[in-house]
């Protein structure tokens, strides 16, 4: 494929600011899966100063709750879910040092303000493709909360797993960019009513 | 009378479930080459290919396509000469859904109460709606519905002056407040009429229809591909990146309704477009 970035976990700062908006990238390595539930629980210690299960800083949160694994497979079809369910748990992971999260769809301007700050970002997976990127998964083993059932924090190893970046730290905003290049807008009735105006000679 | 066992029953539907969630249909994955051929924007065509090459790997593993294997949405229609022995409806269907989530390796993804919240377990109960008809067969088709595209979907009650443009800008709202959330392209179900309720289930029947085939109403069929155009001028496109391939088909389904009202609502469909059908 072309222009793309291979790129390795965990992410430095640096990593982070030379990346931008459409940039496609292979990621390998680590990273850890966390839906809802997980955020909550990890939410809360942050917010009571206590220690998280895993060390997230550096780290790359992949928003997915994969089916169960068929016999003698790594895992079952893992793609990414709605990110915007954990708009309200990330900025505080983001600045205890959270460097990435893999999902789809908007995010907060409060996220994409604590992006910036604290130098992190957002790829998208795409949304739908479960059998696909789970070919990419070559281990996956519970990290935290195994009574969350799909739920838990799992470890995972994944080898160039296509991601691209939908938000960086200088701004710019892949959706936001799609739309305004490819939106066409039509004459509304009500111009064309005025141009009939025109037409009477009034 | 005709006779059909609740354990065949059972059985039909474990099958819908797993082959819904791992089979493509065939007019979704024509609309998805065809969408790839004609999209401009060349993400948004890697995009496509990569959604026809996951519903290749899908069908040939026999895995999900997706990860969200949904909730169970069941159409029954029952003919009036059927007599069903051996258990309830309800219980068969649910006995089969529990199977096929589990023995289909799909994802268990039902909570038993939407404020306690706690996973029942086996992706039961499903939702189900059941039709008496004429006849002597029963026709099961099940709609694994994800929450991705669900949560972007929407009704309100219109006044009837707001008419069909009223009914375009609410659809077309609709569509760009989901932008890239519910996994585009969409298909867009959209029914008219009714009640509040009776709209919202005509919207997910509309889910049912072939991609390309038009409500026979020659001025619904018109709704539609003028729904379609807008929202495929709105630039979403293929995961939300950008592009001309933003819905697949706008499907508009209608009901007499009250000389006061006017609902619509709008069911989202995603890509995957899950349906399977068998009759018994």
């Amino acid at each position: 494929m072309p222009g793309t970035i291979k790129l390795q976990t965990p992410l430095t700062d640096s990593d982070v600011e030379k990346l931008h908006a459409g940039d496609r990238i292979l990621l390998s390595g680590v990273v850890y899966t966390a839906r809802d539930a997980a955020h909550r629980r990890l939410h809360e210690l942050l917010q009571a100063g206590k220690p998280l299960p895993i060390d997230l800083r550096g780290q790359v949160i992949y928003y997915t709750g994969p089916t169960p694994a068929k016999p003698g497979r790594v895992i079952g079809s893992a793609g990414p879910t709605t990110s915007g369910r954990m708009d309200a748990y990330t900025p505080a992971l983001i600045a205890h040092g959270l460097k990435g999260m893999i999902g789809k769809g908007r995010r907060s301007q409060d996220i994409l303000d604590t992006m910036k700050r604290y130098k992190a970002v957002y790829f998208g997976a795409t949304g739908g493709a479960g059998a696909l990127l789970a070919r990419h998964i070559k281990k996956a083993e519970i990290a935290a909360y195994e009574d969350l059932g799909p739920e838990a924090i799992y470890r995972l190893e994944i080898e160039d797993f296509p991601v691209i970046v939908i938000n960086d730290v200088h701004g710019g905003d892949l959706y936001a960019e799609g739309v305004r290049a490819y939106s066409i807008s039509y004459p509304t009735r009500k111009k064309q009513r005025r141009v009939s105006d025109l037409k009477l000679g009034t | 009378m005709r006779e059909i066992k609740a354990s065949d029953i059972s059985a039909a539907v474990a099958e819908l479930c797993v082959s819904a969630n791992c089979e493509l249909c065939d007019d979704v994955y024509q609309a998805l080459k065809d969408g790839a051929a004609r999209e401009e924007s060349p993400l948004g065509k890697d995009v496509l290919c990569q959604l026809v090459e996951n519903a290749d790997i899908a069908r040939s593993e026999q895995v999900p396509m997706c990860q969200d294997t949904g909730i169970a949405v069941v159409f029954a229609e029952l003919g009036q000469d059927v007599h069903i022995t051996g258990g309830l409806l309800a219980d068969a269907i649910n006995a089969g859904v529990a199977k096929g989530y589990s023995e289909g390796y799909l994802r268990k993804s039902v909570v038993a109460h939407p404020l306690e919240r706690e996973n029942t377990g086996d992706n039961t109960p499903a939702a189900i709606y059941t039709e008496v008809v004429p006849g002597d067969r029963l026709k099961i088709t099940v709609l694994p519905k994800g929450a991705g595209s669900e949560n972007m979907s929407a009704a309100t009650m219109l006044k009837p002056s707001d008419g069909a443009e009223g009914v375009k800008k609410f659809v077309i709202e609709i569509v760009k407040a989901a932008g890239p959330n519910p996994c585009p392209p969409i298909i867009v179900g959209v029914g008219i009429g009714g009640t509040m309720d009776k709209a919202a289930i005509l919207a997910k029947k509309a889910l049912l229809r072939r991609v390309g085939e038009h409500n026979p109403n020659p001025s619904d069929a018109e709704l539609e591909r003028e729904l379609l155009r807008l929202a495929n001028s709105t630039g979403i496109g293929p995961a939300g990146l950008g592009g001309r391939v933003t819905a697949l088909a706008v499907n508009v389904e209608t009901f007499p309704c009250h000389i006061a009202s006017l609902p619509v609502a709008v069911n989202i469909q995603c890509h995957a477009a899950r349906h399977k059908e068998a009759e018994l």
